[in-house]
């Protein structure tokens, strides 16, 4: 066990990506992230790493796809406007699965929005993003701690699957300064990385691309592929964590900085006899379905309060869970205004009465 | 018997999908002569553009990356930064560069990134069937400007070698044409300095290739090889633009 530090989220996440052997960052400035190019812009020298400051988040994103194809791990970071422009690349990394590391803090849209706090890019980030039938695992931290283990997490599961992986926090979670002990390396075992494009030297050359012209079939067939990967991460790759849910009647579903609001409220409702918990999905694609089904199917449940810092997004895939065996309410607040403790609470005394 | 000519081992040996008279199978020739001659065939990695180029590695027998439409220069970055040893080349056509991709093409120069641009510009969209290109010429009809290009409209022609000439990082820029043999030759040098500085570690280098669309210029390959030379050049100027390894800097200025 390291020592204990105080970091703040987005330099925390640095680390995480660090101790995962990510030597290659590149990035463009954009609020409530820029801790995080700064941070990097100091340490990728200290490590013989690189660090580059892109024109845009479209070269970020591309230059991502180059380090990426030379076989290296490589991540950006942006906050939502930046992470939209990000997409067609994205998209591009799917079709020719390439790894990468993307991070979103996200703040409060559509548009320029505003700087704060949001979690408004859920459909965006669990639905694919851009254009085509891809999907992008999703790891959603709740605390900086969380954030260390995940990033390390992101670069295995990218390697592993061949796939951009998608860590989504807010603006909250990256501003924040939390007690955290550094984690250790990954020891997963990972596929060679046999069709890296470094020099045909003493080889076929090789070639990575998303562009499938022919035979006819041949984008159909590559989308069967990426289907069955996608089949298989959503076997293995799910993952959730309950909270108070050994006799709970009530679930609470949250993920990060809303999950932490949701639990002071469960720890008050608790007190005046409510049987609540907390369901919080830590990869939103995959999502925890099978999980939230077993506790829909419970004779105990008697409802589900979703709650995010948004209008209500990941309320399409509780209620996909839950499939109408039990309500589903919501409670939400977006652009910065954080959802409010009191505010839930009135919303549990409500469904629960 | 002495060879005096062969097809270069880095050329593949199938049959391109470029139309009769496109200058693209001459620059894939002469890129893939010098590519042997340099002996870096085991450490190239070519970056294909969106473009009628775009399957270019079905043609060069080398590692190849594909790039998003305009992207070429930042997927090239990634690749250099993140393998310094290899040779990286950025092959790109006029859309590509200098429309869609003209902040990634300008800020990649502006860093001095040790890469090798080849950039063909044939004033038009070729593989989208004939749109106006932001190398056009003024009163050029394409698909997008059937009256023909209107300065007032669409403003004139970008001329990217002297725009590049305005940084201070480039190393190597001259702008060459393949419309006839004594050009084609030029060509061939300009690529193989190029790569050469790039092998040596000293920076950017970016290579203009004028070059014929015969199919969406309307034209015969002969007219379209005279509409380059008669056209093209009076507005594209032919030359080395700068040239600071070997002390030539703005010999054209």
């Amino acid at each position: 066990m390291g020592d204990r530090v105080l970091m703040r989220g987005n330099e925390a996440l640095c680390e995480g990506a660090i101790i995962a052997g990510c030597r290659y960052y590149f990035g463009y400035p954009i609020t409530p992230q820029n801790e995080v190019p700064a941070y990097m812009a100091m340490r990728m020298p200290q490590i013989g790493g690189c660090f580059l400051q892109a024109e845009s988040e479209l070269a970020s994103i591309n230059m991502v796809w180059g380090a990426s194809a030379a076989g290296k791990r490589v991540m950006t970071s942006s906050s939502s406007p930046g992470i939209s422009l990000m997409q067609e690349g994205i998209s591009y990394l799917a079709g020719a699965e390439l790894p990468a590391v993307i991070v979103n803090i996200m703040r409060g849209g559509p548009g320029l929005g505003n700087i704060a706090p949001s979690q408004s890019d859920y459909y965006q980030s669990t639905r694919g993003g851009g254009h085509g039938d891809y999907r992008t695992p999703v790891l959603a931290p709740a605390t900086v701690q969380e954030i260390t283990h995940l990033m390390i997490d992101a670069f295995d599961l990218a390697d592993l699957y061949r796939t951009p992986v998608i860590v989504a926090g807010d603006g909250v979670l990256g501003q924040m300064t939390e007690p955290l002990v550094l984690p250790e390396p990954s020891q997963k075992k990972l596929p060679e990385k046999d069709w890296v494009v470094d020099g045909a030297e003493g080889r076929e050359a090789r070639v990575l691309m998303s562009l499938r012209l022919s035979p006819q079939r041949a984008l159909e067939d590559l989308n069967i592929k990426l289907k069955k990967k996608y089949d298989e991460i959503e076997k293995r790759e799910a993952r959730c964590d309950e909270y108070k849910m050994d006799d709970a009647e009530y679930v609470v579903v949250a993920f990060g900085t809303a999950s932490r609001v949701a639990k002071a409220s469960i720890d008050i409702a608790r007190t005046r006899g409510i049987k609540i918990g907390l369901f919080r999905p830590i990869t939103l694609w995959p999502f925890p379905e099978n999980r939230l089904r077993e506790l829909a199917e419970n004779r105990r449940v008697k409802a589900f309060i979703d709650v995010e810092m948004n209008m209500g997004q990941m309320i399409d895939d509780v209620r996909l869970a839950v499939n109408g065996r039990k309500e589903v309410y919501f409670y939400g607040r977006t652009a910065g205004m954080l959802p409010d403790e009191d505010e839930l609470l009135q919303k549990i005394s409500e469904v629960v009465r | 018997m002495k060879t005096v000519y062969k097809k270069p081992d880095s050329l593949r040996k199938v049959k391109m999908h470029y139309c009769p008279g496109c200058g693209h199978s001459i620059i894939h020739k002469l890129l893939t002569q010098v590519i042997d001659e340099l002996g870096i065939r085991g450490k190239t990695v070519i970056v294909a553009p969106v473009g009628c180029s775009v399957l270019l590695y079905n043609y060069i027998d080398t590692d190849a990356s594909e790039a998003a439409h305009g992207r070429a220069a930042a997927v090239a970055t990634g690749l250099k930064r993140a393998m310094p040893d290899r040779v990286i080349i950025s092959y790109q056509g006029d859309g590509d560069l200098a429309a869609i991709g003209t902040a990634e093409t300008l800020h990649a120069a502006n860093r001095g990134e040790n890469f090798t641009v080849i950039f063909v510009n044939n004033a038009i969209y070729g593989m989208t069937g004939g749109q106006m290109a932001p190398t056009t010429l003024v009163g050029q009809k394409t698909k997008t400007t059937p009256f023909g290009r209107d300065e007032k409209l669409f403003g004139t022609p970008l001329r990217m070698c002297e725009i590049l000439n305005e940084l201070d990082a480039p190393l190597y820029i001259e702008r060459v044409s393949v419309h006839d043999v004594k050009n084609v030759l030029k060509t061939k040098k300009a690529i193989k300095k190029g790569l050469q500085y790039q092998i040596d570690g000293e920076g950017y280098s970016f290579i203009e290739v004028l070059s014929m669309c015969p199919t969406n210029w309307g034209v015969s390959p002969l007219q379209a090889a005279g509409w380059v030379k008669e056209s093209m050049v009076p507005y594209y100027r032919l030359g080395v633009f700068r040239d600071r390894a070997s002390g030539r800097e703005k010999q054209n200025d």
